[in-house]
C-alpha cells in the first residue's frame, strides 16, 4: 500500500478516456462501480468540454455483485451501441471490475456487435494514466490501421505531391495539447508538409485505419504515442521524427528532423518568433542565474530544463517527473544540470525537495502550483496534471515558435520584474515595498497569504511557538533542519532585512558556512562573510 | 446530446405508489466524496481511504479545486502486491497507519473508510480499527463505507455518523441533539434559536472536535438536518434516541416547521415559539421575495444526486412557484421524508435509481427552464441551450435555516439571470 495525499496520474482507464474523449465516433463501455463517473467532470469542468465523454459505465452496485454483472456489462455494451452506432468500441474495466473477473473482452467478443470491438487490458494496481492512454492508443491502431495502406506515389498524375505526416500523440485533458497541434500543423504547412492524420485527438476510427498512407510520423507527445510509433514503424516503414519542439533550438532540431524525414529541403528562413530577441534584450539580464526548479511529466520537464538553461539563461537546481517510464531521459538531462533526478510520484517528496533546493522559480505541475504556494515561490505551469485555469481562452501552444513565445511570457511574469528586484532592495523598509505588500504583479491577494510565510521565515523561534501555516507532523521534521543554529538575533534582524526571494538562500547559504567553518554564533560578520564566500 | 430517442422516453413505468424507479447508469459520486465536507467539519480527523488509485483521483478531482490547505484525508493506495498476497493487506495497513500518525500527531481521530476495492476483496476494516486502537491511545480509530457499491454521494456521510454512534457516550439527560453535518455558522445560528425558546441541552452530531462528540440515551430526542441520514437514524434508535419528524430546515416554512417540531417535544409555548421565529422567518421571507420574480412559474428538473432534492423541491414549489417536471433522487427514504412528499404539489413526478441516458432525453423532451445535475453533466447540457444548477454546490454551502434562505433561492435563480444578463 502506498500513503498518497495527492496523485499525479489517475488510474489507466482515465488514460484510455483520454483517448476515446479527443476522438470521435468511438466509444468506451467501462465495467465500473458506481461512482466511477466522477472522471466525466475532468473532462466537462476542467477541459470546459460541451459534450460527455464517449463512455458508458456499467455502474453496479453491491446488489448486484451476488447476480449477474457480465449480463450487466452485456446489457450496457449493446444499448450503447443501439444508441450512439460508433464506428468502433473500446470495452475495459476499472480497479474493482478488475477484481470481479468477468473479462469483458471476452464478452464483448461473443456479442457481435456490429462494429471492431477493441478489448484494453489495464491492470489498474500496477500502472496509471499515462500508461492507459498508450496502451489504449496502442491498441487502437494496431487493432484499426489496414496493414495493406501505403502512401500514395510522390508523384501523381498532377505531378508531385506533397509530403504527408501522422501528427501523434495529442489527447482531450491534454497540456495544451488544443494549441500544439494547431501550431505544429501551420509549421509543417510552411515546410509544405501536410498533416495527414492527427491522433488520438480529432481522429476517428476510421482515420485510424488510414495511417499507414502517410510517409512518416510525428511523435509529439512520447507518453501517449512512442508505442503506438514504433509499431508503425514497424509495419509501414514509417520513420518516426523524435524531436520534441518545444524550445527555440528544440523546434530548430525538430524542423531539421521533419525536412530530413520528409525529404525537402530546409527553408532558408523560417519565422523563429520573438523568444530569442526577448531574451538577449538587456531587460532579460536580471533573469540570469535564477534558480528553477522543474518537475513534470518527463518530456516536458526535460524540455523545459533545457530551455530554461539555454533560452533564458536560468540556472537549473532541481530537475524530476512522476512518470517512472522516463526515469531514463530525465536521469540522462539531471547530470547534464548537474543536478540529483527526482523520480517519484509522491507529492510530499516533491515538496521537500522544493523546500530544500530554494529556487527562485518553480515549472510544474498542477500539484506543484499548491507547494509553491505554500513555499512563497513563483510558479509557472508546464506539464500536466492539470487545472481549469491551464486550459486559457486564448490561443497559448507551448511548441514550435510561438510556443517558444508563450513560454517567455508564462515563465517569466511570476518573477519579480527586474528593477522592482532593485527597488526592493533600495527601500525596503517602504511600506509599499515591505514583504508583506508582495511583488506588485501578483496583485493585493498574494500579500495576505504570504505574510505568515514570511514572518516565519525572518523568525523562526517565533514560528514554532505558532505552528499556524499548516502545521503537520511533517513540518516538524523539516523544521528541525531548519533549526536556527546559532543565529543571534543582530543577524536574524540583518537576515529580515533581505528581500523575501533570496532570504531562503541566504539563510540557508549562512548556516552551510557556519558548519563549514566551525562557526559557533552566527553574527551579522558571518552573514556577510558568507554572501562574499558564495558570490556567483 | 447526438442520441437519438429513445424508447424508454414516452411512457415511464411508474409503480403503484407513483414513484418512477429506473436501474441502468447511474451519474452519481461515490460515499468518498463525502470526506471532503467532512473533513473540514470534524476538525481533528483524519479520513484514510483504503482504496485504489481511482479513489484517491476522485478525492482530488473533487475536491482538488477548492481545497488548499493540507489536506486531512488522504488514500492507502492497494497495489498489486496487496492482491497477490505477497504483502499481507493488514500489515500494510497497519504499517501505513502507523506512519500516518507519526506525520500527523495533531490527529485525534481516524476514519479508515472503505472503498469499492477493499470490498470486493474482503478487507475488514471494522477489526483493522480495534486493532489499532489498541496500538494507539491517543487516536481514536473508526471505519465506514464509503464505496461506490454500498454508498451514493451523500450516504457517505449517513455511513461516516452511524459508525460514531455506537462509541457516543450514555446519557439520560433530557437534550435534543441535531443530527447531520452543517456549516458552523448556521449551526451556531439554531443554537442560538433553540436557546431563544429555551431549550436547554441541544447537542450536535458531529461535533466539530473527535473528543467532544455528544453522548445518547433514551431521553434524547433528534431532529436531522439532512434527508440522507438513514442509517444514523437507525443507530441513534438502537441508543434509545427517539426521531422528532418534521419538514427539512430549508425555507422560511421548512425551517419553522423543523423548529417547531423541537419545541412541542420540549413543550415551548407557542407565543414563545412565536415571538422567537417570527423576525428570523420574517427576514428569511423578505430575502425570499426578492428572488420570486425570477423563479415562479419557471420549470425545473432535478437529476438524482444528494437525496437533497425532495426537501428542496418542496421549497421550491412552496415557496417560490416553481413547477417541478420531475424530482429525481438517488434514494427515497419514505420514512424520513413522510412529510416532504406529502408537501410536493400533487401529480409531482418522482424518480428513484437513475438510468441516465433516459433521463437525460426527458430533460431534452421537457426543456426545463432549470437541471439540476451533476459536474459531469452540466456543460453537455448548457451547450444544448439549458440552464444549469451544479448539485454539489448544494450540499457544500450554507443553505439551510431562516438566513439562508435567500441564499438558497439565490443559487437556483443565478443560473437564469446569468443567462438573461449575457449578450454573448
Amino acid at each position: 500500500m502506498q500513503l498518497t495525499v495527492w496523485t499525479y496520474e489517475g488510474p489507466p482507464h482515465v488514460g484510455a478516456m483520454r483517448v476515446a474523449t479527443g476522438m470521435t465516433g468511438l466509444h468506451y463501455v467501462l465495467h465500473a462501480p458506481q461512482g466511477d463517473t466522477y472522471a466525466d467532470l475532468l473532462f466537462t469542468m476542467i477541459e470546459r468540454r460541451d459534450h460527455r465523454p464517449p463512455v458508458t459505465y456499467t455502474t453496479f452496485q453491491a446488489r448486484d455483485l451476488g447476480k449477474d454483472t457480465a449480463e450487466l456489462f452485456m446489457t450496457a455494451a449493446r444499448d450503447a451501441y443501439e444508441r450512439f452506432k460508433p464506428q468502433a468500441m473500446i470495452v475495459g474495466a476499472s480497479c474493482t471490475a478488475e477484481l470481479i473477473q468477468d473479462d469483458p473482452a471476452g464478452l464483448a467478443e461473443t456479442m457481435g456487435l456490429g462494429c471492431p470491438v477493441i478489448p484494453l487490458e489495464l491492470p489498474s494496481y500496477s500502472r496509471k494514466e499515462n500508461w492507459g492512454a498508450s496502451e489504449t492508443f496502442y491498441q487502437l491502431v494496431r487493432g484499426l490501421a489496414d496493414k495493406t495502406r501505403r502512401p500514395l506515389p510522390a508523384v501523381g498524375e498532377a505531378g508531385p505531391r506533397r509530403p504527408r505526416a501522422n501528427l501523434l500523440g495529442p489527447t482531450a485533458l491534454g497540456f495544451r495539447h488544443r494549441d500544439d497541434v494547431v501550431e505544429i500543423t501551420r509549421l509543417l504547412g510552411q515546410l509544405g508538409i501536410d498533416v495527414h492524420v492527427a491522433a488520438p485527438m480529432g481522429a476517428t476510427p476510421a482515420d485510424l485505419v488510414r495511417l499507414g498512407e502517410a510517409d512518416f510520423n510525428i511523435c509529439l507527445y512520447p507518453e501517449i504515442a512512442a508505442q503506438a510509433c514504433a509499431w508503425l514503424e514497424r509495419t509501414f516503414r514509417q520513420k518516426t521524427v523524435k524531436t520534441v519542439p518545444i524550445g527555440v533550438n528544440a523546434t530548430r532540431e525538430f524542423v531539421a528532423e521533419v525536412c530530413e524525414a520528409a525529404g525537402v529541403m530546409m527553408p532558408a528562413a523560417v519565422d523563429q518568433g520573438r523568444m530569442g530577441w526577448w531574451s538577449r534584450s538587456v531587460d532579460s539580464t536580471y533573469l540570469t542565474g535564477k534558480r528553477v526548479f522543474i518537475f513534470g511529466d518527463g518530456t516536458h520537464a526535460v524540455a523545459a530544463a533545457r530551455v530554461a538553461s539555454e533560452e533564458l539563461g536560468f540556472k537549473v537546481v532541481g530537475l524530476g517527473c512522476y512518470n517512472r517510464e522516463f526515469a531514463r531521459e530525465i536521469r540522462a538531462a539531471a547530470e547534464k544540470y548537474g543536478v540529483e533526478p527526482l523520480i517519484t510520484d509522491d507529492y510530499l517528496v516533491v515538496e521537500d525537495a522544493i523546500a530544500a533546493a530554494a529556487p527562485e522559480l518553480v515549472l510544474g505541475t498542477q500539484m506543484e502550483r499548491h507547494i509553491a504556494k505554500r513555499l512563497r515561490l513563483p510558479c509557472a505551469v508546464i506539464s500536466a496534471p492539470v487545472h481549469v485555469q491551464d486550459f486559457p481562452a486564448r490561443y497559448s501552444p507551448q511548441m514550435g515558435f510561438e510556443g517558444a513565445n508563450v513560454l517567455f511570457d508564462t515563465w517569466v511574469h511570476p518573477l519579480v520584474m527586474g528593477l522592482e528586484e532593485h527597488l526592493l532592495t533600495m527601500f525596503r523598509d517602504d511600506f509599499e515595498f515591505s514583504d508583506a505588500a508582495g511583488p506588485s504583479h501578483l496583485g493585493h491577494a498574494s500579500a495576505a497569504a504570504h505574510a505568515p510565510a514570511a514572518v516565519a521565515e525572518a523568525a523562526p523561534v517565533a514560528a514554532e511557538t505558532n505552528p499556524a501555516p499548516a502545521a503537520s507532523g511533517r513540518d516538524n521534521q523539516a523544521s528541525a533542519t531548519k533549526q536556527p543554529s546559532g543565529w543571534t538575533d543582530e543577524a536574524l534582524a540583518e537576515l529580515g532585512k533581505i528581500p523575501f526571494f533570496v532570504r531562503g538562500k541566504a539563510r540557508r547559504n549562512t548556516e552551510r558556512y557556519a558548519a563549514e567553518h566551525g562557526v559557533d554564533s552566527i553574527t551579522r560578520e558571518t552573514l556577510y562573510e558568507a554572501k562574499a564566500h558564495y558570490a556567483r | 446530446m447526438s442520441a437519438g430517442p429513445a424508447s424508454g422516453c414516452d411512457a415511464p413505468p411508474v409503480g403503484i405508489d407513483g414513484i418512477l424507479r429506473e436501474r441502468g447508469q447511474r451519474e452519481v459520486f461515490c460515499g468518498l466524496t463525502g470526506i471532503i465536507w467532512l473533513h473540514r467539519k470534524i476538525q481533528d480527523a483524519f479520513f484514510l481511504v483504503v482504496g485504489s488509485r481511482t479513489c484517491a483521483h476522485l478525492l482530488q478531482s473533487a475536491a482538488g479545486v477548492m481545497v488548499f490547505a493540507e489536506p486531512r484525508f488522504g488514500t492507502a493506495i492497494i497495489e498489486e502486491k496487496d492482491l497477490a498476497g505477497l504483502a499481507d493487506a493488514n500489515e500494510e495497513l497497519d504499517r501505513v497507519v502507523t506512519r500516518l500518525l507519526a506525520r500527523r500527531p495533531d490527529i485525534r481521530m481516524l476514519f479508515l473508510v472503505g472503498s469499492c476495492p477493499s470490498e470486493v476483496i474482503k478487507l475488514d476494516l471494522s477489526r483493522a480499527a480495534q486493532r489499532l486502537n489498541q496500538r494507539f491511545s491517543d487516536c481514536h480509530v473508526l471505519s465506514y463505507s464509503g464505496s461506490g457499491i454500498e454508498t451514493t454521494f451523500t450516504q457517505g456521510e449517513d455511513a461516516c455518523l452511524a459508525a460514531l454512534v455506537p462509541d457516543l457516550p450514555f446519557t439520560d439527560a433530557h437534550q435534543l441533539m441535531v443530527v447531520g453535518s452543517l456549516p458552523d455558522v448556521v449551526e451556531d445560528q439554531f443554537l442560538r434559536l433553540f436557546a431563544d425558546l429555551g431549550i436547554e441541552r441541544v447537542v450536535s452530531l458531529p461535533a466539530r472536535r473527535s473528543r467532544q462528540m455528544p453522548a445518547v440515551g433514551p431521553n434524547t430526542r433528534y431532529l436531522l438536518a439532512q434527508p440522507f441520514l438513514a442509517e444514523t437514524g437507525v443507530a441513534l434508535e438502537k441508543r434509545g434516541a427517539v426521531h422528532l419528524p418534521a419538514l427539512f430546515p430549508f425555507g422560511a416554512e421548512g425551517t419553522t416547521a423543523w423548529l417547531h417540531a423541537a419545541a412541542q417535544a420540549f413543550g415551548v409555548a407557542e407565543d414563545r415559539f412565536e415571538i422567537v421565529t417570527r423576525p428570523p422567518r420574517e427576514r428569511a421571507r423578505k430575502a425570499l421575495a426578492a428572488h420570486r420574480t425570477a423563479l415562479t412559474g419557471k420549470s425545473i428538473f432535478f437529476l438524482p444526486d444528494s437525496q437533497l432534492e425532495v426537501p428542496l423541491a418542496r421549497f421550491l414549489a412552496g415557496e417560490l412557484g416553481m413547477r417541478l417536471v420531475e424530482v429525481g433522487t438517488p434514494y427515497l427514504h419514505k420514512g424520513h421524508l413522510i412529510d416532504e412528499l406529502a408537501a410536493l404539489p400533487p401529480g409531482t413526478l418522482i424518480s428513484e435509481g437513475q438510468d441516465v441516458e433516459k433521463q437525460l432525453d426527458r430533460v431534452q423532451a421537457s426543456r426545463p427552464d432549470l437541471t439540476v445535475c451533476g459536474l459531469g453533466l452540466a456543460n453537455p447540457l448548457e451547450r444544448t441551450g439549458l440552464s444549469t444548477k451544479w448539485a454539489i454546490e448544494l450540499v457544500f454551502s450554507p443553505i439551510h435555516g431562516y438566513e439562508q434562505a435567500g441564499d438558497l433561492a439565490e443559487l437556483f435563480a443565478r443560473p437564469l439571470n446569468r443567462r438573461d444578463v449575457l449578450r454573448v
